[in-house]
């Protein structure tokens, strides 16, 4: 667990469509994780969620992004990643990306399910990497899911 | 001696044994560590701080009686089964089924115990949830890997909630001429499990040579195995007096208890092998997982529970 000064920079990106249906999710969403909330539908919203997350960053905040973009239900250790990841390294290059494998996660609480079970879970963090000067979209994504994945623990609890 | 008298005095005993422990191990730390640090001997103080730690949690819930042990024994059984399910590969077809093991048929377990419904909690788990399990499963239509998953879950809830909840079981027989003593069945077989495995590590590191089961586990030797059970086994014999048994008798019942703790330590190895971990987690320290230090207790349990229930109760 992260100490608490650092626990209060720190803040994970989330859904706001879903954490901003119901007061309870709202309270939960913004007041105890602190979400930076962001808008995925592209044709309606107003504010830009790589705008957001950069204002984050400048406020000196650590996200937790979970690039992804939603949980992942297939029998692939990851699913693609969005392009969301690639747009905010290009507009703060400074900023470290750390790829953060959370081994378990999606057993504890698949997509759909209402209980989670209490699994035991580790996390494995990675080396950071950055956005290369000349380097395209897809390859910057397909190279970052690569050192998520190449994070994973080899005890085969991957189904 | 009234049973109160008796259960104080092998918490006494245990005690003087631990800090006799904790001395050596402060000497050696100081000897031979101060030089150059050695992981044994670090390992070796983490183990017997472990132990402290331990026999009070124990020591507590004996002071609050059947309660207190039946609490205790179900939270063991709810920490082994979540370290047994994150090194078993389920699936998300399986989350339903899982929820109810941990959620509804651990709790159900320990309320049969509490209310000595011996006729249903020997066979609940068994039986019914076997069957409902599997059924769960099933409805979810995920078919890969089906009979390996079903199986898998299963086995963990035999080993960490039906064999585990066989230690406050015990509390419910009863034993002519024994009313009222039957904590100090429980003291008696954790003890003399326990202890097995701790004279076993003891005579392996000082006289051990011949690995006894080399694919299984580097650290098991049949110097350790003979000298660890039949050193357990006197202790055992010497530890009559707390039980229903004879002398002679106590030492049999020893001896049959720290075989089956031998063969638990070699089955959840196997495990723990195929699975590429060394422990099970990381709770106790020094020790690993719940399930590390409680593989023993586990297979020698059920034994320990029906031999006194055949022979000696009602």
């Amino acid at each position: 667990m992260l100490p608490a000064p650092l626990r209060r920079l720190t803040r994970p990106v989330a859904a706001a469509d879903y954490w901003q249906k119901g007061r309870l999710r709202r309270f939960i969403g913004e007041g105890v994780f602190r979400a930076v909330l962001i808008d995925r539908n592209s044709e309606t919203r107003e504010v830009d969620p790589v705008a957001v997350m950069a204002a984050a960053l400048d406020q000196k905040h650590s996200l937790i992004l979970f690039p992804e973009g939603t949980r992942n239900t297939s029998d692939e250790p990851a699913l693609p990643f969005r392009s969301g990841l690639y747009h905010l390294a290009r507009l703060r290059p400074d900023v470290e990306l750390v790829p953060v494998w959370i081994e378990n996660l999606n057993r504890v609480m698949p997509k759909g399910e209402f209980v989670p079970i209490p699994l035991l879970c580790t996390v494995t963090f990675g080396a950071p990497i950055a956005l290369g000067t000349a380097e395209e979209k897809a390859a910057f994504l397909d190279r970052s899911r690569q050192a998520l994945v190449a994070l994973a623990p080899a005890n085969g609890n991957e189904p | 001696m009234t049973p109160t008298q008796q259960t104080i005095a092998l918490f006494l005993g245990v005690a003087a044994v631990l800090t006799v422990a904790s001395v050596v191990g402060f000497v050696l730390e100081r000897r031979f560590a101060a030089e150059a640090p050695s992981a044994t001997i670090d390992n070796l103080n983490s183990r017997i701080r472990a132990w402290w730690g331990m026999v009070t949690l124990i020591g507590v819930a004996f002071a609050f009686g059947k309660g207190g042990v039946i609490v205790l024994f179900a939270l063991a059984s709810l920490a082994a089964f979540r370290e047994f399910i994150t090194l078993t590969p389920t699936r998300r077809g399986d989350h339903l089924a899982l929820a109810v093991a941990f959620f509804v048929v651990v709790p159900l377990q320990y309320y049969l115990v509490w209310v000595d419904w011996y006729g249903l909690y020997s066979v609940f788990i068994p039986v019914y949830v076997f069957l409902l399990l599997a059924t769960l499963a099933a409805l979810r239509q995920d078919t890969k890997d089906f009979m390996g998953r079903v199986a898998e879950t299963q086995w963990g809830l035999m080993i960490s909630v039906f064999a585990l909840s066989h230690v406050p079981a015990l509390l419910g027989l009863q034993i002519p001429g024994y009313e009222g003593r039957n904590l100090l069945l429980i003291a008696f077989l954790v003890l003399v499990v326990q202890s097995s495995d701790v004279l076993q590590y003891v005579w392996g590191k000082l006289a051990g040579w011949r690995q006894i089961a080399p694919a299984l586990s580097p650290s098991k030797t049949v110097e350790g195995f003979l000298g660890g059970v039949a050193s357990a086994t006197a202790l055992g014999a010497l530890l009559w007096w707390i039980t229903p048994f004879s002398p002679l008798q106590a030492g049999a019942i020893a001896l049959e208890i720290t075989l089956m703790g031998f063969f638990g330590g070699l089955v959840m190895s196997a495990i723990k092998r195929d699975r590429g971990v060394k422990d099970w987690g990381w709770m106790i320290e020094g020790h690993g997982g719940v399930l590390d230090r409680l593989d023993s207790v586990i297979f020698a349990a059920p034994v320990f529970f029906h031999t006194i229930r055949y022979f000696w109760s009602l």
